[in-house]
């Protein structure tokens, strides 16, 4: 099973071939957005306001990295339980025009329900293994709210980022899909 | 009376921060070793091969094996015949772990108000410590960086007596299956069983600190954690809930004397990048 390289935003056709389950490297540019920005964000939508970066046709990555050590472009980062920010997600999807999200983790069947509406993507990156992630962040600048530290919005290039498509823009789950294979009868323990 | 150094201690707690976060344990590496060993699946394989590779780039690199370096977890041992100079023994450790997040470029994960406010601290200040008299003169601290994906999903219950072993197993099985991908599995499982409401999510915290996959001293417990660990993999979890064979490392239980009417029991979940570093003064 060969990894896919796809770019960055990714166009409608491109998303319509993933399919949960696919291994992919993803390339081009993304930003970073946890709890604390997608409370924000979703309150401006909610209000009908505009927000302050164009996400039309855009990926987030659920991720707060470390501090990077001088000389490098970025510290360890990787993705964050992507569950809370299912709260936020549908109306990303509906009125900021949202596209693609990696995370890690189960998204519940309103934001699956969501993207199968809106033609968008989820990739899940592995969960704990920043360092390596970090290596394929080619640049990365802080575009928003800086006093949140790590939670700041960050614009990043990334080169070959390795994931998996969990969700694809039909709404199959590979968090429901996958495990089922391997799931063995419990008879005496 | 041997006496020793608020500064003496801050060093060397910086020290231990900035490297358990940055060089995976013997002890966890092995156990990732074996399970890409065993692992069916091939997504499961490929995300084993990530962490394995990924532990290897933190060591070389000197930078964090995950980017949550977590809140710092301490267990304490504080020999009875030592005298610490210069200030109290919990503002040394958080002096320690302060400067590790600063010099060690570790991300700062601490927020200042759980409801309200939620102000980032900026040095991962405070830290958890939890602090035992001993006899002797040693200092003996037992540091765990605790992520916050794998520490949401850890729970408690007040079971009955009657519910027993049987209780037990399904509770802390059905608590590691429903967390699913969240805690980053394959995971590592503290369980504690007895004392009384905190006193055992302690003691589910503790048995974290074991070497992965140490045997229970006691058989019947040993046996226990055997089970569990069998119940959970066979769920089909597998490595970063993607589906596989693998879906847990380790399951330690704790246990300790408890009220005749109750049967606490505590479920401490950890994530593959089981990090922990003990270090004697």
């Amino acid at each position: 099973m060969k990894a896919k390289r796809i770019s960055l935003p990714p166009g409608g056709a491109v998303v319509n071939k993933l399919k949960s389950g696919d291994r992919v490297l993803i390339s081009g540019e993304i930003y970073t957005a946890r709890d604390a920005v997608h409370q924000r964000f979703h309150k401006l939508l909610a209000i009908g306001c505009k927000l302050p970066i164009d996400l039309r046709g855009q990926t987030l990555f659920y991720a707060g990295p470390a501090p990077a050590p001088k000389g490098k472009v970025i510290g360890s980062i990787g993705p964050t339980t992507s569950g809370r920010m299912d709260a936020y997600t549908p109306l990303l999807l509906a009125k900021a025009g949202l596209k693609a999200m990696i995370g890690k983790g189960r998204r519940n069947p309103e934001v699956i329900s969501a993207i199968k509406k809106h033609k968008a993507v989820y990739f899940a990156a592995t969960g704990g293994a920043a360092a390596l992630l970090s290596q394929s962040v080619v640049k990365a600048e802080t575009v928003l709210l800086p006093e949140l530290g790590p939670e700041a919005v960050l614009k990043l290039t990334v080169k070959d980022l390795p994931a998996v498509v969990a969700v694809d823009c039909r709404g199959n789950d590979l968090y429901d899909e996958g495990p089922k294979e391997y799931k063995k009868p419990i008879k005496q323990f | 009376m041997r006496t020793i150094s608020v500064d003496k201690i801050a060093a060397a707690v910086e020290k231990m921060c900035r490297e358990a976060n940055c060089v995976l344990p013997k002890d966890t590496e092995k156990a990732l070793d074996k399970a890409l060993k065993i692992e069916k699946s091939p997504l499961g394989r490929e995300s084993l091969k990530q962490c394995l590779l990924n532990a290897k780039i933190a060591k070389t690199q000197k930078i964090p094996v995950c980017q949550d370096t977590g809140l710092a977890v301490f267990f304490i041992k504080q020999g009875r015949d030592l005298e610490i100079k210069g200030g109290p023994l919990h503002e040394a450790i958080n002096k320690g772990v302060a400067n590790a997040c600063q010099n060690g470029y570790l991300r700062a994960s601490c927020v200042n108000d759980p409801v309200f406010a939620r102000r980032n601290t900026g040095s991962n200040v405070p830290a958890i410590i939890h602090i035992e008299q001993v006899p002797g003169s040693r200092l003996e601290i037992n540091y765990m960086p605790k992520g916050g994906g794998a520490e949401n999903t850890s729970r408690l219950a007040m079971l009955k007596p009657s519910d027993g072993e049987e209780g037990i197993l399904s509770f802390v099985s059905e608590t590691v299956i429903q967390a699913g991908a969240n805690p980053c599995p394959p995971t590592v499982i503290g369980v504690g069983i007895g004392g009384n409401l905190e006193r055992c999510a302690l003691l589910a915290k503790k048995a974290l600190m074991w070497p992965v996959g140490k045997a229970n001293p006691d058989k019947r417990y040993n046996r226990l954690e055997k089970r569990i660990l069998k119940v959970i993999n066979a769920s089909g979890l597998g490595p970063q809930g993607l589906g596989g064979t693998v879906s847990c490392l380790g399951v330690h239980i704790e246990h300790e004397p408890c009220h005749m009417s109750s049967l606490p029991v505590a479920v401490n979940i950890n994530c593959h990048a089981h990090r922990h570093q003990t270090v004697v003064l």
